[in-house]
């Protein structure tokens, strides 16, 4: 072997070897550093200053930004936790930098609103935010439609969610559906199905992930909600009907108040337990089921979205 | 043993856009130039002499083939520390003064640190350059930085150098001195490897040279044999303005100039010319075998295939 | 460590300390620092974050141009100007010069440094009259700087052994831009679809990360930088400069000087 040829194989090695290593440092910087680069939204005291020192590049500057918003959130939801400090921030500067960054707001609408560990608990920055962007927006009705459905999930304010749908009706192009929920808030607000159209509708109107995912748990925990409440329903049909409490299921069957077993979104027949309740078989797989749920159930330290 | 041995050392670059075509710098090389020799690398510019030392230096790496330096592997680190180089019109760290210069080569040649500031002082001294050590060499002149050139390239005390083109930029003085310094050099029992265009240096320093033409050795030998090889003629002048007819059976080229006749003939025509001329009472003054120069050999050599460019005598 | 390595950088060394355009811009960084004390004044109470904040970012910018300055020409201009011939020629392996050259740079750009981080102390020695124990923090974050250099003079270098300085120049430059954001980078990774998404995670780790390296802002806040991420940068950087020497190298090692 010439010594040109060690010279090569030393290098090739050598290189491999720190790609790999720096790559492995890096992973465990960014474990160390989760929300380090973030730190930095305390630090910007205005979104207008940014806007400045973006240079003119701030559609690349809001991308960035976005980017960081929806990381922060995922990392933070995944952790379970309970506080979002940055995520209005965040989303505040992004939407500065790019007014027009309709996504951000509907994840605002998704996000900010809701109590923790679903949201960051803040549906007043939400409807600030959302606010701020009819006012950029004001011909895009999907921007109501978020308004009118942190009013009606977050701040049960069916008239504040009714006057949102109404405002949102009179846009040019807007969905005809935002007449029906205007008139449906007078009427039905605070039912099962009420809530259901407006997951569909927020489920059919975006594209975002993670909107669409917990737009379609929530889907499914009201199916399981509902089923639930008439499987209980049921049971107490049976034991006014046969004075105890029916030993299976199938007894429902065989006593003609079921058509059949019925089986939870999961697939899984859901459970009769012995004193009557019903349970699903997977609550894990049910993040915001109300009910069906084990006695004391706690949830996991990870919630899981369905996509 | 010999110096250097260059074994079917071949260049082959590609060229054009997409590297497609290609070019032959040079065309599989043998060559081996003793122990002791002064030896001269001849052709035009462009001829392949310079991507032959390149190679030699382990500057470009050869398509094909080696060579051996003082029986070493010319790859091989240990050799370095043996050999000299001179570059093509070469051109120094101008922010450094001389003496640093030669002092940071010493270090990189292994110069032990004691010897290196008197290593320097002499070699400077040597190439005729002992005042200005201490100056910059962006204040150089072009002949200046050619002396530093060879400064550096002996500076080490190699058993071999290699110089292209050692004369360029030097004036007809610089050109003597360094003339006299490859002959002492040749004393001292270095190998002294130069390429040159100029065929007065080669002819007056060479043991032998090599000609080299379009990358491919044209003709290789001794100075003295390769010009008597080429013509093989002789000279006769004689008085009077009469060209014998007989002559003329003889290939003789005759040229008449004031009351003498001057006649260049083949070798093996002489005595019938001469008794030729005896038999006309002409009265002969000279009889000079014509020798030839180098550059006759030199044009010769390159003429059938390709007019000759860029030759200076 | 090899002789011929450190006589390869001294003379580097030497070289950039020779050079004029380098005074220039470490006075230019220098003024920018002082600069840094009148717009501090005009903005009441925050004169030392502002201070820190402008001071610092001089000191980063100025020394990457001059990284990137003095990195592109150590191969090239060797090469063009033929002064590497008389150098090869002798006991001296390619690999040997590539470390001399890159080794002479990266003292060259500590001492650059050093010279402009005077300038951000002397601000701060002139706002506050005495040094706060927060201070030491400011050093932390200068020593990051020049981790930073050394990340881009080894990348200046590894593409210099291939391209036009113009070109290497560029690249540098934009590997530094986008470097800086390689966290967010590695972030639209993560959120690639399918086989783009290898390529991206991929792209996103070979990117050198300034990201971490970079705790201006958070050093003006008076913020304690954790020991375990100066260790980590510090291995970071060493392992990411040697991987772009090591690449010149490779590179180096076959080129045919014209």
């Amino acid at each position: 072997m010439t010594a040109a040829q060690r010279t090569t194989i030393t290098a090739s090695v050598l290189l491999t070897a720190c790609m790999l290593g720096s790559a492995l440092l890096l992973r465990r910087v960014d474990q160390m550093r989760t929300g380090a680069t973030l730190q930095d939204v305390l630090y910007i005291s205005s979104p207008k200053l940014l806007k400045r020192v973006s240079l003119g590049y701030e559609g690349l500057l809001a991308d960035i930004y976005w980017t960081r918003a929806v990381q922060y959130f995922g990392r933070k939801h995944m952790a379970y936790s309970d506080r979002y400090d940055l995520l209005a921030p965040l989303l505040e500067i992004t939407t500065a930098l790019d007014p027009h960054l309709i996504v951000a707001y509907q994840f605002g609408a998704s996000f900010l609103a809701p109590p923790p560990p679903d949201g960051a608990g803040m549906p007043e920055r939400a409807i600030q935010l959302v606010e701020y962007g009819i006012r950029n927006n004001p011909d895009d009705w999907k921007l109501y439609y978020d308004l009118g459905f942190i009013y009606y999930m977050d701040k049960k304010d069916y008239a504040g969610a009714a006057a949102a749908f109404d405002r949102g009706s009179k846009v040019p192009n807007a969905h005809p559906f935002m007449k029906i929920m205007a008139a449906q808030m007078a009427q039905h607000a605070g039912e099962l199905e009420t809530a259901r159209m407006l997951w569909v509708a927020t489920y059919q109107t975006t594209e975002d992930r993670q909107i669409r995912a917990n737009a379609l748990s929530h889907l499914r925990a009201l199916r399981v909600d509902e089923e639930v409440a008439m499987l209980e329903k049921a049971v107490a049909q049976y034991g006014q009907k046969t004075g105890h409490l029916p030993p299976s299921m199938s007894a429902l069957v065989v006593a003609g108040i079921l058509p059949g077993i019925p089986i939870d979104p999961d697939g899984h027949p859901y459970k009769l337990m012995p004193d009557g309740h019903i349970e699903v078989r997977q609550p894990d797989d049910f993040p915001f089921t109300q009910k069906g749920l084990p006695p004391g159930y706690k949830p996991p330290a990870t919630p899981k979205l369905r996509e | 043993m010999a110096a250097l041995e260059i074994i079917g050392l071949e260049k082959t670059y590609s060229v054009g856009f997409w590297r497609k075509r290609s070019k032959h710098a040079l065309r599989p090389l043998h060559l081996a130039v003793e122990e002791g020799e002064i030896f001269g690398f001849l052709g035009p510019n462009g001829a392949g002499k310079t991507t032959t030392l390149k190679l030699l230096m382990g500057l470009v790496f050869p398509t094909s083939g080696s060579a051996r330096i003082l029986g070493f592997e010319w790859t091989d680190p240990k050799v370095k520390a043996q050999i000299g180089f001179l570059p093509e019109q070469p051109y120094f760290y101008d922010y450094l003064t001389a003496r640093e210069l030669l002092a940071y080569y010493a270090q990189l040649s292994g110069v032990p640190a004691k010897e290196r500031r008197r290593r320097v002082d002499a070699v400077l001294h040597r190439v005729g350059l002992p005042d200005v050590g201490g100056v910059q060499l962006r204040k150089f002149s072009k002949g200046m930085l050619q002396r530093v050139g060879i400064a550096q390239a002996i500076l080490h005390n190699p058993r071999i150098v290699f110089f292209d083109e050692p004369m360029s930029g030097l004036d007809p003085m610089g050109r003597r001195e360094v003339r006299d310094l490859m002959e002492q050099l040749k004393h001292e029992g270095k190998t002294v490897f130069f390429s040159t265009h100029v065929l007065s240096d080669a002819e007056a320093l060479c043991d032998r040279v090599a000609i080299i033409h379009q990358g491919e050795l044209r003709g290789i030998g001794v100075v003295a044999d390769l010009t008597s090889n080429v013509h093989g003629k002789v000279e006769v002048v004689w008085q009077g303005t009469r060209v014998p007819s007989s002559l003329k059976a003889l290939e003789a080229e005759c040229h008449v100039t004031g009351d003498t006749v001057r006649a260049v003939l083949p070798e093996e025509n002489q005595d019938a010319a001469i008794d030729a001329l005896r038999r006309e009472h002409l009265r002969l003054i000279s009889l000079i075998p014509v020798r030839a120069s180098l550059e006759d050999y030199f044009v010769q050599k390159l003429a059938p295939r390709e007019k000759v460019e860029g030759v200076t005598v | 460590m090899n002789a011929r390595v450190i006589h390869i950088a001294s003379n580097t060394f030497r070289e950039a300390v020779r050079d004029r355009v380098l005074y220039n811009l470490i006075a230019f960084a220098l003024l920018l620092s002082g600069a840094a004390i009148l717009v501090g004044q005009i903005s009441i109470e925050i004169e030392k974050l502002v201070v820190i904040n402008l001071g610092l970012t001089a000191v980063s910018l100025f020394g990457v141009v001059i990284a990137i300055f003095i990195g592109i020409g150590l191969v090239s201009k060797e090469i063009d100007r033929r002064t590497l011939y008389t150098v090869l020629s002798r006991p001296v392996r390619r690999w040997e010069f590539i470390v001399g050259k890159f080794l002479g740079l990266a003292g060259t750009l500590v001492v650059n440094t050093f010279f402009m981080a005077m300038g951000v102390f002397g601000a701060l020695l002139y706002l506050a009259h005495h040094f706060h124990k927060a201070d030491a923090w400011v050093l932390v974050a200068l020593y990051f700087i020049i981790l930073q250099f050394l990340i881009i003079c080894a990348l200046a270098l590894l593409f210099s052994s291939f391209s036009s300085p113009l070109l290497s120049a560029v690249f540098a430059f934009a590997l530094f831009v986008i470097g800086s954001f390689a966290e967010d980078l590695r972030g639209f990774a993560t959120m690639a679809q399918g086989g783009s998404r290898w390529l991206a995670t991929g792209a996103a780790y070979l990117v050198p990360n300034f990201s971490a390296l970079n705790v201006i802002s958070s050093v003006a806040h008076e913020q304690p930088i954790p020991g375990h991420l100066i260790l980590y940068n510090t291995l970071y950087a060493a392992l990411y400069t040697a991987m772009a020497v090591c690449g010149a190298v490779l590179i180096f090692e076959h080129r045919n000087l014209k």
